[in-house]
């Protein structure tokens, strides 16, 4: 059975490769083998799974050796693959939301004539992810970390005639590079650490060096984990990466591509127990995050920005519970995975809105749409009922688990990241009260796309209602079936630990608190947006409103700082190369040149002259042979 | 008689010839002025050879004398080509050779 | 006596440029023709040589000893270690490419005209360099060695300045003015570093008595041939400059920007990924193994000049307007990469720059050679000329992408596996320069994808707008060298198990061992 981790992420390679060399040829089957290959990957995944649950808790963890892959000195790297409870789970997250994502996109792409070079991106992703969760050394895990981030940039720039939709998807590879210089200090770190880079010895010898190499090495993972995941201070591009097509938001900028970071963190569980620094540094990173993305997810109008503003948020408390050490281990990736169900959902729900209404994506110029997209009106509204923590639902046993962790952190910290996370609770009613308000409710506001169409709302075809239907139920129940008899918590256990926290508050209390927010952010989002109409255009709003509309001046700071100054030093450093550099040289070029120029002149032409400098030559190396003899 | 004054008289003679070559500007002059510095180089080849006994230096000066018999040909050649050309035999007018 | 590969390797491409030259002027295709078949025997002979080659054998294999002149010593000696078997077969294997991508690049500009045969020229001079460059790999007599590694300046003085880009916006009579200033700087570069090295090469001479590569240095290490520090530190300036000027390291690279800009795409190719690698293999094996000592003493300024090499050669390359001059100035920043390896003293560093010689003229050559396909197409080398190329040429702009990749060294590509084991192999000795260098890696991803970005994507421009998709013949030169670069990238463990003993040979020479790992080391 080992043998069949490979073909989890040959399936998906195989297509990609058949996908991109195939040429026209393919292009009326190619999103068919696309989908096929994917769907293939997931069985397999099930297959796998099933044998998992067939064995002791213990016994989980199953590998595969390949080949050695990069054997110099006492540096081995190795393509070996490592699958047990932390990479099942996400192997069925990925290839399950992936596979359904592939089948809505033949719907969602049928109209656009580069569709299978898309459904091969999209398999080139789900290869490259499979890769980063099933690596069994970090170098491997590298491989795959870039791999998404290259699958994200040719997919955000998938409408590459669109010059934003380029630079988009320049930035979000720029940025995760960033990040990506972050992983590779650490694995260089752990190689002059600990002579392997592989999670067997690393994350087993934590205990023989020292905590300040251990937080070291954390707070690169951290960088990493901040690039990938669009946590602050990198999070810039994850608002620009919605130019991609919209199943792109909803599989990679949303459910798994930008969930790494927090895999990597929990994966290196046992670094992070050991250098609380670096665990400080990471709940601080998450909650600063989880409040940014949601006061930007308040205010933009863009209902894909919204919603990448809510997943930043989302992230947050995931890093925020990963940061807590094996208090938030498990909750952290429970909630990854419940929000990779009802944020895949959403963002279904809103390229289904935008397929009907020609593309459109100002939420302000939505509304009342329920009655003419029912399917979409329903499964976007149980994915938002799960992600506000509606009781019962998924997002409520997740996010409530985390909200209790944070408390049972203990001392001042817990208190502060307690309350912030209650905070973002409901500002995340709130938001996502007006999304849902906005797109839904009220009156039409729909206004004629730039070529003089009128929109006519209408439900999308089965291939994309289908997976909207299936992620919905996922979002309502996965929540409850998790939380059943703590399955997910005893599943993961045997891999990230877990320890219970001693929370000073009751964990009913934590709950009746949740809720009383939750009520809070409704009602004001109903009293903001449900009961007055919503102007098609935006009124000025207050100073933080126009500071969150514009990702908090946060890309305002880069362009100054960054890409000015990154600017004003390349020109200046090609002004230097020209003029200083190649001038030293060019300048002893000239003054040779001038040199010569001048000893020409002596070369006048008349034999007499020459013969005195030949007289004047020899009398000269006469009088030189005399004073030599005469010292 | 003592050699020395032989070499004081090709020294002489070399002077003469060097200050002949310098200020003369007539071809001919100048290139008879050439012959007097190489006879006056013979000469002291000649007595070089009689003061230390050793055969050398004369038969120094015969490859000198062919040596200078072969200018004396082509040295004649191109002054009177250049003459042909220019009618004129100064050296301060064939001044082309220059970059 | 056995067959004589090594000579047969180098001695196939010079008799192939002269039998090239003699094509007569009116058979063009012929001398194409030959010239091709000659690269591909010679390819042939180059697989042999690795087949041949045994890595667990003698150090120096496949060795040829002649006298040639006696009353100095020197000695025609050839005998390839695992670092030069791997450079062999990387030239043998590029020159195909570069002579199937110039097909065209060297006919007459108008039919009929009278210029000197130059199709057959462009062929003969491009093997004649190929031919040095691969026994300068070869030798293993300092003498010999320094004769090819100066002679080769005069072919590629003619490449670069008899057969320059067509593509000029300001007209043809610019263009030659600026061809012949590239190549007399080019020339002018190269000289003043050979002259210095001939300077210490008659030093070494003085010193050691003969040239022979391996004598001195056996010499050296037992103990029997004592230099004075101060003399030994001459001798390895004067070695280090010449091969820095080749390499190039910064701040002597300027010459490289216009070498490229000016030529050809493939010269252009074979100057950065062909020739310049001599100076970066020759510090290898002849400033380590010579000047072991010396090396050491000199290690901390040539980082930092190599640290310089990278950053600066990034930073520059985002500033390029012109696409030929921001992949040289890549080619400098890879090169930064390539001496830091070498001088970091451990074997994965120096295991790291031996396989970024080879992957770096693999991706360099797809990226330029593509790059030049585009160029030919549109006559023009400016990025600002280009827009929405992805449109019109998906296959054209994919390959482009492929190459632009590798230079930003993706993981699953070739070159990152070489670049980590430089960072690596650095890092576990000078931290700090390592940390600075990894900056390296995000200013890579800044110019190779706004050069990208900036030609390839966007609305399509008017003059791009009919630009053809890649030939067949354009496919054949870039589809291997992306299959290559994929395989190297996902199996490079071929290359490595030739290069480690080799490499490990030299770390022994210079006395150094790689740095024990804390946790070992605490056991």
């Amino acid at each position: 059975m080992d043998n069949l981790i490979a073909l989890l992420i040959a399936a998906p390679l195989l297509g990609a490769a058949v996908l991109l060399v195939g040429g026209r040829r393919l292009d009326a089957v190619g999103h068919w083998i696309g989908t096929l290959l994917s769907t293939t990957s997931f069985v397999l995944g099930l297959v796998l799974f099933a044998g998992l649950l067939g064995k002791d808790a213990e016994n989980r963890t199953l590998t595969q050796h390949l080949w050695t892959w990069i054997p110099v000195g006492g540096f081995q790297a190795d393509v070996t693959f490592r699958l047990d409870q932390l990479s099942m789970t996400f192997v069925l997250l990925i290839t399950g939301v992936g596979s359904l994502i592939h089948l809505y996109s033949v719907g969602y792409m049928e109209h656009d004539e580069r569709r299978r070079r898309f459904f091969g991106y999209l398999n080139l992703f789900l290869a490259a992810m499979l890769l980063l969760v099933l690596a069994d050394n970090y170098l491997l895990l590298y491989v795959g970390w870039e791999g998404v981030g290259l699958a994200s940039y040719l997919l955000i720039g998938f409408w590459q005639h669109k010059p934003s939709a380029a630079t988009a998807a320049k930035k979000a590879f720029l940025v995760n590079r960033v990040g990506d210089m972050g992983l590779s200090i650490a694995i260089m770190l752990m190689f002059t650490t600990f002579g392997s880079f592989a999670f067997g010895p690393v994350l087993s010898h934590t205990g023989d060096t020292s905590e300040g190499r251990l937080t070291a090495i954390g707070l690169m993972l951290l960088l990493a984990a901040c690039g990938k995941s669009a946590q602050v201070p990198l999070q810039s591009w994850l608002g620009d990466a919605m130019e991609g097509p919209t199943p792109v938001s909803a599989l990679i900028h949303a459910a798994t591509m930008v969930t790494a970071g927090v895999y990597l963190i929990v994966r290196s569980g046992a670094i992070f127990n050991a250098a609380p620094d670096a665990q400080l540094a990471v709940t601080v990173v998450g909650a600063v995050t989880l409040i940014f993305g949601a006061i930007v997810g308040c205010a933009k109008d863009d209902i894909k920005k919204a919603l990448a503003g809510s997943t930043m948020s989302q992230i947050g408390y995931m890093v925020l519970a990963a940061g807590l050490g094996p208090i938030g281990y498990v909750f952290a990736i429970m909630h990854l995975v419940t929000h990779g169900f009802f944020k895949a959902g959403l963002f279904l729900g809103a390229g289904s809105v935008m397929h009907g209404m020609n593309d459109e994506v100002d939420m302000r110029k939505y509304g009342a749409l329920r009655t003419y997209m029912p399917i979409t009106f329903v499964t976007f509204g149980l994915g938002y009922l799960a992600i506000i923590g509606f009781p019962f639902l998924s997002g409520f046993y997740s996010k409530d688990a985390i909200i209790e962790a944070a408390f049972a952190k203990g001392g001042t910290q817990g208190w502060i990241l307690g309350g912030v996370a209650l905070l973002g609770a409901a500002i995340t009613a709130f938001y996502m009260t007006r999304v849902m308000l906005m797109t839904f409710f009220g009156e039409k506001r729909w206004q004629p796309d730039a070529q003089g169409h009128e929109p006519h709302p209408h439900e999308s075809p089965k291939t994309m209602t289908i997976p909207m239907i299936v992620l919905a139920v996922g979002s309502v129940f996965a929540g409850f079936f998790f939380h059943l008899g703590d399955r997910f918590l005893h599943w993961l256990e045997p891999v990230t630990g877990h320890s219970e926290g001693d929370s000073p508050i009751g964990a009913t209390t934590i709950t009746g608190a949740t809720l009383v927010c939750l009520v809070v952010g409704v009602g004001i989002a109903w009293a903001r947006y449900g009961r007055k109409p919503v102007p098609v255009v935006a009124p000025r709003g207050s100073l933080l409103t126009r500071a969150a509309r514009r990702d908090l001046l946060q890309d305002d700071f880069n362009h100054v700082v960054l890409v000015r100054g990154g600017e004003h030093l390349t020109r200046s450093l090609v002004y230097v190369d020209h003029t200083l550099v190649d001038g030293v040289v060019n300048g002893t070029a000239a003054g040779v040149g001038g040199l010569s120029g001048r000893l020409r002149r002596v070369q006048n032409g008349f034999a007499r002259s020459y013969a005195v400098s030949m007289f004047g030559g020899a009398a000269l190396l006469v009088a030189a042979t005399l004073l030599m003899r005469a010292v | 008689m003592n050699p020395v004054n032989y070499l004081y008289l090709a020294a002489l003679l070399f002077t003469i010839g060097a200050t002949g070559v310098l200020i003369r500007r007539n071809a001919i002059v100048v290139f008879m002025c050439v012959e007097l510095m190489l006879n006056a180089c013979n000469l002291a080849f000649v007595v070089f050879s009689r003061m230390h006994g050793n055969l050398d230096g004369q038969i120094i000066a015969f490859f000198t004398m062919v040596v200078a018999a072969a200018e004396v040909v082509v040295g004649l050649a191109i002054i009177v080509s250049l003459f042909r050309t220019r009618h004129s035999a100064s050296v301060d007018d064939a001044s082309l050779m220059k970059l | 006596m056995s067959f004589p590969l090594l000579t047969a390797t180098a001695a196939l491409p010079a008799l192939g440029a002269v039998a090239t030259a003699a094509v007569p002027a009116a058979r063009r295709t012929a001398a194409k023709w030959l010239a091709l078949v000659v690269s591909l025997a010679t390819l042939a002979l180059a697989i042999t040589v690795l087949i041949r080659f045994d890595p667990g054998g003698d150090r120096y294999q496949l060795t040829e000893s002649h006298a040639w002149i006696a009353d100095f010593g020197v000695r025609y000696e050839l005998g390839v270690d695992g670092i030069a078997v791997a450079l062999l077969a990387l030239t043998a294997l590029l020159i195909p490419f570069i002579i199937l991508a110039g097909w065209n690049d060297a006919d007459p500009l108008e039919t009929g005209s009278r210029r000197w045969r130059p199709t057959q020229g462009f062929f003969a001079l491009i093997l004649a360099v190929e031919a040095m460059v691969v026994i300068s790999f070869e030798a293993t007599d300092v003498f010999l060695f320094y004769i090819f590694f100066e002679a080769m300046l005069i072919p590629m003085y003619f490449l670069i300045g008899g057969f320059g880009d067509r593509a000029h916006e300001h007209g043809e009579a610019a263009a030659s003015t600026q061809r012949s200033y590239a190549a007399v700087k080019f020339l002018l570069y190269n000289l003043v570093g050979g002259l210095i090295m001939l300077a210490a090469v008659i030093g070494l001479y003085v010193v050691a008595g003969n040239f022979s590569l391996q004598e001195i240095a056996q010499a050296r290490a037992n103990g029997s041939l004592h230099m004075v520090t101060g003399t030994e530190r001459w001798l390895f300036l004067g070695f280090f400059f010449a091969f820095a000027v080749k390499a190039p390291l910064w701040p002597l690279h300027t010459w490289l920007p216009n070498a490229m800009q000016e030529s050809t795409a493939p010269v252009a190719v074979l100057i950065t990924a062909v020739v310049d690698k001599v100076g970066t293999f020759a510090m290898l094996r002849f400033c380590l193994q010579l000047f072991p000592e010396a090396s050491k003493w000199a290690t901390p300024v040539i980082l930092v000049l190599a640290l310089i090499s990278i950053v600066y050669g990034a930073l520059l390359a985002v500033g390029q307007r012109d696409i030929k001059r921001l992949v040289a100035y890549a080619s400098i920043s890879h090169f930064g990469f390539i001496v830091m390896g070498i001088f970091a003293m451990t074997s994965q560093g120096q295991s790291g720059a031996t396989l970024y010689m080879v992957n770096h003229g693999i991706s360099t050559a797809a990226l330029m050679l593509v790059a030049g396909f585009l160029i030919s197409r549109r006559g023009s080398r400016l990025i600002a000329d280009y827009g929405g190329v992805q449109k019109v040429a998906p296959v054209l702009a994919g390959t482009f992408l492929i190459g632009g990749l590798a230079t930003l060294s993706l993981p699953g590509l070739a070159p990152f596996v070489s670049e980590f084991l430089v960072l690596v192999g650095t890092f576990t000795r000078y931290p700090v320069i390592g940390v600075i260098a990894t900056f390296g890696i995000v200013l890579a991803a800044l110019y190779t994808l706004v050069l990208y970005q900036r030609t390839m994507t966007g609305p399509v421009k008017p003059e791009v707008s009919a630009m053809p998709d890649l030939r067949v013949r354009e496919l054949v030169v870039v589809g291997p060298l992306i299959v290559l670069l994929i395989l190297l990238g996902v199996y490079p463990k071929p290359v490595t198990d030739i290069v480690d003993p080799a490499v490990r040979q030299t770390m022994s020479d210079v006395h150094t061992t790689d740095p024990k790992p804390e946790v070992e080391a605490a056991k």
